[in-house]
C-alpha cells in the first residue's frame, strides 16, 4: 500500500457526490451518452463512484442517425467493455412514425427532434433521473441551470420557479411522472473536462484530434463534406483541410475548427490558448438568442 | 482543478454584472464570439456601453426586464487560479435565489454603490454572509468616478459596514475594503491611478490569494454514509466499503472509529478512491472506506473518531431563512434533509424574526414569510447526528422539503 493522503481535488469530489445520491435518491436512473468527450468524462466519474462494483444504471444514446461512424463505434467499444447496458434509441422512428417533422434546407438538423425520442424514452423505461453531462459555462441558460434539475412530464423545464439549491443537499423528491434531469459536472468547464481526460489518460473518439477531412465554408464556419446528411450548396466549394471537432453532436449542426491537435496535450494547449467558445461551432444555438433556453423548456437535455 | 467559489450579492444596479464583465473582460476570459455577441446586442439595444450583463443573465425574462433572477454561475481562470463566480441576484424577492448561489462560496463579495453608500439590501446582503460564515467578505465600494475618486465617501461607508460587522455574532469574518469602477475597470484588474489614497490590493489580486482551503474552518471528523458497496464479483467478493464525502477534518486507517447512531466501535481497514489505496483522506473528498469488523452500516449512518461525536438528537434549534411563497406556520410538518439523511420534521416553536439589519428580534411571530430569516425549534422523527452551523458548515445545516409539493421550502443552520 502506497503511504499517500489523497488530496481533494474539488470538482472530481462534487461530481462524485452527485452521482452517489442518484443512485440512493432515485429508483430508475440513467445516464444519457452521446458519445462526446462530456459524456465518456460522466462514464469514468461514475465507475470512480461505485468501484470496485459496476456501474449501477444503464447508459441511453439518443441516436439522430446523423452521428460521426467515428463516434457509434467508440461507443459500442466502451459499453461492452465495461459491461453496462446500453439502450439505444432512434430520431428516425420518430420521424419514420409521423411524431417529429424532419427539417429540410441549408439549415436543417436532427438536433432538435431529439427531444421528442429522448422523452419518448423515458416514458418508456420510467427512468426518473437522467444524467447528463451539460456544463454551467457551455451557454447562458444552462449557466442557470440546477445540479438537481426537475421537468414536468411533459419534460418542460420551469426556468423561472426552480428549487433553491444550498450547499451539496440535494432534494430528489419528485411527483409521479415527473424526472430530473442531473448534471454531475456542471461546475466543470471545457478545459477541466479536457485537462481530466489527459491526466486520467481517458479513450475518446478520434474525431478530437486533428485529421485531414474534405470539408466546405458556410457562415465563416467549417462543415464535413464527407457525409450527405450535412447540406451543402453546389457553388459551396470543397477542400481538404486538417480539422478536429470540439463538439461531437449531430453532424449536420456541428462544424469543425482548424487544428494541429493530434494528442490530448494538443488538445489541451489549443484549448487554452482558444479566442472562441466551445459553442461558437454549433449553429444550432445560434438560432435565436434564447434557442437554447427554449430547447430546454420543450425538454431537450 | 482545485478551484475558488465566489458569490457577488448587492443591491439592483449597484453593477454586479459589470463588476463580473469587467473581472472576464480584464482577463480575455471572454471569446470572441461571446464578445461580439454582446457588442451586437449592445448596440441593437442602444447603449453606448458595453452591457455584460447580457452575458450573464441567461434568461428571457431577464433580459426582458433587465434584472438577474436566478443565480448564473460564471468560470474565469488566470494564469494562478480557477474561479467560479455565482452571479446572484438583488432584487428582494429573490433572496432564496442569492442564499442558493451563496451558500457554496468560499468568499463573497458585497457591492455598494459609492453614490448611494449602506442601504436596506446592503444590511440584507451582508446578514446572510454573515449567517452563512462566509469567511472572507470582499466590499467592493463601487462606482468610484461618479464621486470623484473621494477617500472621504470611502470612508463613510467603510465605517457603516465596521459598525454593522461589530454587531455580528460572526467574529472570524476577513473584511476587505476595496474602491473601484467596474464601468471604468478601476481597481479591478490593474490599480486605479485615481485613487492614488488607496494603497491595497485589486480585486483580482485579493482572490488569486484567496486559498480555497485556507477559508475552511477547522472541524472534527464526519463522514455521512452516502451508499454501501458489495460488489459481490469474484473479485471482490466480500467487499463491503462505505462510500461518502468527507464532512470535515481527516480519517487515516487505523483510526478508531464510533458508527453512529448505533455506536459501534470499529477501526479503518481501507480507503480506497478508484483503484487505489490511500493512508489518509481530507476534508471535501469523495472516498470508501471499509472497516475491521463487519458492522450494521447504512445510508444516513456516520462515521466519526471516538471523543470526537456529534450530538445525538431529536431536537433542533435553529436559524432558517424561508424560501416558499407559503409562509412557515409552527406545527407543520416538513421532511428535514440533513446532509445525506433525512427524517420527518414537525415545526413545535416558531421564536422569532430576525431583522436584518442587525437591529434585534421580532417575538413569538405568527408566520415566517418568504425571505425572512428566523429562530425556530423542530422536533424529528428520528434521532440526526448534527454539529452547530458554526462548527461545522456541512454538518450543521439541513433543508426543509414540503411533502405536498416536494419543494425545499427551507435552509436551516443549527445552533
Amino acid at each position: 500500500m502506497s503511504q499517500k493522503t489523497i488530496q481533494v481535488d474539488a470538482l472530481e469530489s462534487e461530481a462524485i457526490f452527485i452521482f452517489r445520491e442518484v443512485v440512493a435518491q432515485f429508483e430508475k436512473p440513467v445516464l444519457l451518452f452521446s458519445g462526446g468527450k462530456d459524456s465518456i468524462t460522466l462514464v469514468r466519474l461514475a465507475q470512480k463512484a461505485f468501484f470496485p462494483a459496476k456501474i449501477p444504471f444503464p447508459l441511453m444514446h439518443i441516436d439522430t442517425g446523423h452521428n460521426f461512424p467515428e463516434t457509434i463505434e467508440f461507443r459500442d467499444r466502451l459499453t461492452q467493455e465495461l459491461g453496462v447496458e446500453l439502450i439505444v434509441r432512434n430520431v428516425q422512428d420518430n420521424i419514420d412514425n409521423g411524431t417529429v417533422k424532419e427539417e429540410t434546407g441549408r439549415y436543417a438538423s436532427r438536433n432538435m427532434l431529439q427531444t421528442e425520442t429522448l422523452l419518448d424514452a423515458i416514458e418508456e423505461f420510467g427512468f426518473d433521473a437522467c444524467i447528463g453531462g451539460a456544463r454551467r459555462d457551455e451557454e447562458k441558460a444552462r449557466a442557470k441551470e440546477r445540479i438537481f434539475s426537475v421537468r414536468d412530464d411533459f419534460g418542460q423545464w420551469d426556468e423561472k420557479n426552480q428549487r433553491p439549491e444550498v450547499f451539496d443537499m440535494l432534494n430528489g423528491k419528485i411527483d409521479l411522472g415527473q424526472n430530473v434531469r442531473v448534471f454531475p459536472i456542471s461546475n466543470w468547464t471545457e478545459l477541466d473536462v479536457w485537462s481530466y481526460i489527459e491526466k486520467e489518460n481517458i479513450e475518446i473518439p478520434s474525431i478530437y484530434f486533428a485529421h485531414k477531412r474534405q470539408t466546405f465554408l458556410r457562415d465563416g464556419l467549417i462543415w464535413s463534406a464527407d457525409d450527405a446528411v450535412v447540406f451543402r450548396d453546389k457553388e459551396e466549394k470543397v477542400e481538404e483541410r486538417m480539422v478536429r471537432f470540439r463538439t461531437v453532436g449531430d453532424m449536420s449542426c456541428t462544424a469543425a475548427v482548424l487544428s494541429h491537435a493530434v494528442d490530448i496535450a494538443k488538445v489541451v494547449e489549443e484549448i487554452r490558448d482558444s479566442s472562441i467558445s466551445e459553442r461558437g461551432a454549433r449553429i444550432d444555438d445560434k438560432r435565436s438568442e434564447a434557442a437554447m433556453e427554449k430547447r430546454k423548456q420543450q425538454g431537450y437535455f | 482543478m482545485n478551484v475558488l467559489k465566489i458569490a457577488t450579492a448587492g443591491s439592483v444596479d449597484d453593477g454586479k454584472s459589470t463588476l463580473i464583465g469587467r473581472l472576464l473582460y480584464d482577463t480575455k476570459s471572454l471569446t470572441d464570439d461571446k464578445l461580439e455577441a454582446i457588442e451586437e446586442k449592445s448596440k441593437q439595444r442602444g447603449f453606448d456601453y458595453l452591457d455584460f450583463s447580457l452575458a450573464t443573465d441567461g434568461l428571457v425574462a431577464e433580459r426582458e426586464q433587465g434584472i438577474t433572477i436566478d443565480v448564473a454561475h460564471i468560470y474565469f481562470s488566470t494564469r494562478k487560479k480557477s474561479f467560479i463566480i455565482a452571479d446572484t441576484p438583488g432584487h428582494i424577492e429573490y433572496t432564496r435565489n442569492m442564499v442558493t448561489g451563496a451558500s457554496t462560496a468560499q468568499a463573497s463579495i458585497v457591492l455598494i454603490d459609492a453614490r448611494n453608500g449602506v442601504v436596506e439590501q446592503t444590511y440584507r446582503h451582508f446578514f446572510i454572509n454573515n449567517l452563512l460564515r462566509i469567511k472572507d467578505v470582499v466590499i467592493a465600494i463601487n462606482k468610484m468616478d461618479l464621486v470623484d475618486f473621494s477617500e472621504e465617501k470611502y470612508n463613510i461607508i467603510k465605517g457603516e459596514i465596521e459598525y454593522l460587522a461589530s454587531k455580528s455574532e460572526y467574529k472570524n469574518q476577513n473584511l476587505t475594503f476595496i474602491p473601484l469602477s467596474a464601468l471604468k475597470g478601476d481597481n479591478v484588474v490593474t490599480t486605479s491611478e485615481n485613487m492614488p489614497w488607496y494603497k491595497g490590493e485589486t480585486l483580482l489580486h485579493h482572490l488569486e490569494r484567496l486559498d480555497a482551503e485556507d477559508v475552511q474552518e477547522e472541524t472534527q471528523a464526519r463522514f455521512p454514509v452516502q451508499t454501501v458497496i458489495r460488489p459481490k464479483t469474484s473479485t471482490y467478493h466480500d467487499f463491503r466499503g462505505y462510500a461518502g464525502k468527507i464532512y470535515g477534518g481527516d480519517f487515516k486507517v487505523g483510526d478508531k472509529i464510533a458508527v453512529l447512531p448505533s455506536q459501534t466501535k470499529s477501526t479503518i481497514k481501507s480507503i480506497h478512491f478508484f483503484n487505489e489505496e490511500f493512508v489518509r483522506a481530507k476534508n471535501g473528498s469523495s472516498v470508501t472506506i471499509t472497516l475491521e469488523d463487519n458492522v450494521n452500516v447504512s445510508r444516513g449512518d456516520m462515521l466519526v473518531k471516538i471523543n470526537e461525536e456529534p450530538t445525538i438528537t431529536k431536537q433542533l434549534n435553529a436559524t432558517i431563512c424561508w424560501m416558499d411563497s407559503a409562509p412557515l406556520q409552527a406545527s407543520q410538518k416538513y421532511y428535514i434533509k440533513h446532509g445525506v439523511n433525512d427524517a420527518q420534521a414537525k415545526i413545535t416553536q416558531l421564536n422569532t424574526i430576525i431583522k436584518t439589519d442587525f437591529s434585534g428580534k421580532i417575538e413569538n411571530p405568527s408566520a415566517l414569510e418568504l425571505n425572512q430569516i428566523g429562530d425556530i425549534q423542530l422536533k424529528l422523527s428520528k434521532p440526526l447526528l448534527v454539529d452547530a452551523y458554526n462548527e461545522n458548515k456541512s454538518n450543521g445545516s439541513f433543508i426543509l422539503i414540503n411533502p405536498k409539493t416536494n419543494n425545499t421550502v427551507g435552509v436551516g443552520f443549527i445552533r
